[in-house]
């Protein structure tokens, strides 16, 4: 049934369009062609936070969108505001969350003439969008926002930007909103191929040393469920990527934590051995395979991914499935049978025991890693956002994480300064959740300004500065392959980051010996606002183990420092 | 080895950026490109060949179609499609050897479709051989300029996609 056509602007029209998407939220910054719409958006009935710089609403988007698996929308204008949202966007795209940015533009008369404020945003952003648009039309707003939303939440989620001339936001249209969406390009694939479940199945039902290798794809189609059910029932143990972290339960006996890099051993060497790798929603990535050549060389390998592009992309794949991660494992479950694997569960259990995860605590220096152990002592439900570098990587190997979209970080991008701006984003979306934002004294620099955005909107999440006075990743890179020659890495007494929390008016903590860390968390959760806990941590300790770039992933080196 | 795909695009504004940018950005190398409408006014076709392994077309091909404008993708085989190109070549001629080179252009079954005191200019169809064979007859006259399409091509037999 179509609804009846009201006559309205361009500006309302895309309001009304938000309302039918079930958008609660936007996060924005305004400008001279957005003039119309923020006229509209001043008494709309969804709510507005205006961040202190463009790239933070593209990143609080993605947080938003991560904690609660809704699209999130972002809005800045045109020119350096639609330039400044690049990153986020390009994050979002690397990690196929699902985003809508809007953009101004200058109206169509200038368009291309190198008017005041413009860019060529669609150009611009095409290798880092699902899809974009500009809007030659007012008539077409309300069916190209409702492709937009579609788009960026189906499939492979990700973003979509849609660019709007401020002429197309004042014209009049007749206003109707599509039902259905029409794109006989677009037709993901959702169900799995039975005859290749079925051919997986029986490969699972051959092996005696399966392993489940899972990413970011069981979050977003929301399959954590049928994966715990999966593993239990084929008894294979599961190690999952970054971006798959909080998709399986960290205390559970299968879990082996992440892989790559600065994964746990025993899921390295776990890969290594196996003889059936069962990939899930994940894209093996540089930093999981270490040098492709010799990654799972005993393994036949099943690849279950939504995008057909990924099948046999970095690695040869000898049973793909194309489709959604939920249904296709949920499709395997009908045709596995219950086995045991005593042997390969002990052989495991036995890696286990021989290279846990570990660090040495020192009498005089706090180490972070005992900071995250406290913090998920303290709270161990709570959502936990990242920067990007040596404290993304302890807080992966170190909090437990127990459910699914409570770990938030940049995966592909590798962007500093994402960090606190998603948190803010994820705190939004889920305001009954304590959030953490776990950062580095450099990360939390690139964005510290939304502190005002946190104060003013009243956003109470902790920022937690894991602070070695060090670009600490890149001066463990100088330190083992550079010689210790630390160029520009050092960043030391930079700025006093608890007179800086006071400065915004949040509440500022500094901590320099363990038996301050768990009173400081406490008081941050029950101060319930802004805060900034400032941990003075040792300054070169190192994340450990470590897989050499270009080298096998069962080389791996322990790197803990000795006092 | 050269592999031709045929695409089928929504017939919208960006939609060759979007398919070129795809190409450059992954480093895959086009040595071709045609574009023009179908009997859709919607639809354009293009003709795009691409030079790479196996691996290098499949990608191409998966990733081209995760493009939302782009409909479908096809790639001819050699053995079951059928090829052309066009070419329009602008040659020294005089009075000497004007004869000659008509008498080219007549074996060729191409035309002439300009004639100037010192030159002539033959539009020529057939495919990358008879394209390359009639350059290369006419270079020692001395080719002024010369403007070739890029092939186009389509499924042989009457199945239409």
């Amino acid at each position: 049934m179509s609804e009846k056509k009201e006559r309205m602007t361009g500006a309302r029209a895309i309001i009304e369009s938000l309302y039918r998407e079930g958008v609660e939220v936007i996060f924005g910054y305004p400008g001279g062609v957005l003039l119309p719409l923020y006229d509209e958006l001043y008494d709309a009935d969804i709510r507005h936070i205006l961040v202190r710089h463009e790239q933070a609403a593209a990143h609080a988007a993605e947080g938003y969108a991560r904690a609660t698996g809704k699209v999130g929308v972002c809005l800045a204008t045109s020119g350096p505001g639609a330039t400044n949202l690049v990153t986020g966007i390009a994050n979002a795209y690397m990690d196929s969350i699902p985003m809508v940015a809007f953009t101004g533009q200058v109206p169509r008369s200038l368009l291309g003439n190198d008017a005041f404020q413009e860019a060529d945003i669609t150009g611009i952003t095409m290798p880092i969008t699902k899809h974009n648009y500009l809007v030659q039309n007012a008539n077409d707003l309300p069916r190209i926002i409702k492709e937009a939303f579609h788009i960026a939440s189906t499939g492979r989620p990700g973003p979509v930007l849609i660019d709007l001339p401020k002429d197309v936001t004042t014209d009049e249209i007749d206003f109707y909103y599509p039902d259905k969406v029409d794109l006989r390009g677009y037709k993901p694939t959702f169900k799995g191929n039975l005859q290749q479940v079925k051919k997986a199945a029986s490969a699972i039902a051959k092996s005696s040393r399966p392993l489940i290798y899972a990413g970011g794809g069981i979050i977003s189609s929301g399959a954590h469920e049928e994966l715990l059910k999966f593993a239990e029932i084929i008894q294979a143990p599961v190690t999952t990527t970054l971006t798959g972290i909080s998709s399986f339960p960290s205390g559970h006996p299968l879990y082996l934590g992440m892989p790559g890099m600065h994964g746990t051993k025993y899921a390295n060497y776990a890969i290594q051995e196996s003889d059936l790798l069962i990939a899930v929603g994940a894209r093996f990535d540089d930093r999981v395979t270490g040098k492709v050549q010799s990654f799972a060389p005993n393994a036949k390998i099943i690849h279950i991914d939504i995008d057909p592009a990924e099948i046999s992309k970095n690695v040869t794949v000898d049973i793909p499935i194309v489709g959604d991660a939920k249904n296709v494992l949920a499709s395997l479950i009908k045709h596995v049978k219950k086995t045991e694997r005593k042997e390969w569960i002990d052989k495991i259990q036995e890696w286990r025991d021989a290279y846990p995860l570990h660090y040495i605590k020192e009498k005089n220096n706090l180490k972070p890693q005992f900071i995250l152990e406290q913090i998920n002592e303290v709270c161990d439900d709570a959502i936990i956002v990242t920067e990007v570098g040596q404290h993304q990587m302890w807080t992966a190997q170190y909090y437990k994480f127990k459910e699914p979209r409570t770990f938030i970080s940049s995966g592909g991008l590798g962007t500093m300064g994402y960090g606190f701006p998603a948190a803010i984003g994820a705190k939004i979306g889920r305001p009954d959740k304590v959030v953490f934002n776990i950062a580095g004294d450099g990360s939390f620099q690139m964005n510290l300004q939304e502190l005002a955005t946190a104060m003013q909107d009243d956003i109470p999440v902790i920022v937690a500065i894991m602070n070695n006075g060090y670009l600490g990743m890149v001066r463990q890179w100088q330190e083992l392959f550079f010689d210790k020659r630390y160029s520009f890495t050092c960043i030391k007494g930079s700025v006093d980051f608890v007179k800086l929390a006071e400065a915004y008016g949040a509440l500022g903590i500094r901590v320099t010996k363990e038996d301050e860390v768990k009173p400081a968390i406490e008081k941050a959760i029950k101060s319930n606002k802004p805060a900034v806990i400032d941990f003075i941590v040792e300054c070169e300790e190192n994340v450990s183990p470590m897989v050499p770039a270009g080298a096998a992933i069962n080389e791996i080196l322990d790197l803990e420092r000795k006092e | 080895m050269r592999h031709t795909l045929a695409v089928l695009v929504e017939n919208k504004f960006g939609v060759l950026s979007r398919v070129a940018g795809l190409f450059s950005r992954r480093g895959y190398n086009i040595d071709s490109l045609a574009v023009g409408i179908t009997e859709n006014p919607n639809i354009s076709r293009m003709t795009i060949v691409v030079r790479g392994d196996e691996h290098v077309l499949e990608q191409v091909i998966k990733q081209l179609n995760k493009l939302i404008d782009v409909i479908r993708v096809m790639d001819l085989g050699a053995e079951e499609s059928v090829d052309r190109e066009l070419a329009l070549i602008k040659v020294n001629a005089d009075k000497d050897n004007r004869a000659e080179i008509i008498q080219i252009v007549d074996i060729f079954r191409a035309r002439i479709i300009d004639v100037a005191a010192h030159s002539l200019t033959i539009e020529v169809t057939g495919d990358e051989g008879k394209i390359e064979a009639i350059e290369n007859l006419l270079k020692p006259f001395g080719i002024m300029e010369m403007a070739r399409t890029g092939k186009i091509a389509l499924k042989r037999g009457s199945k239409s996609p």
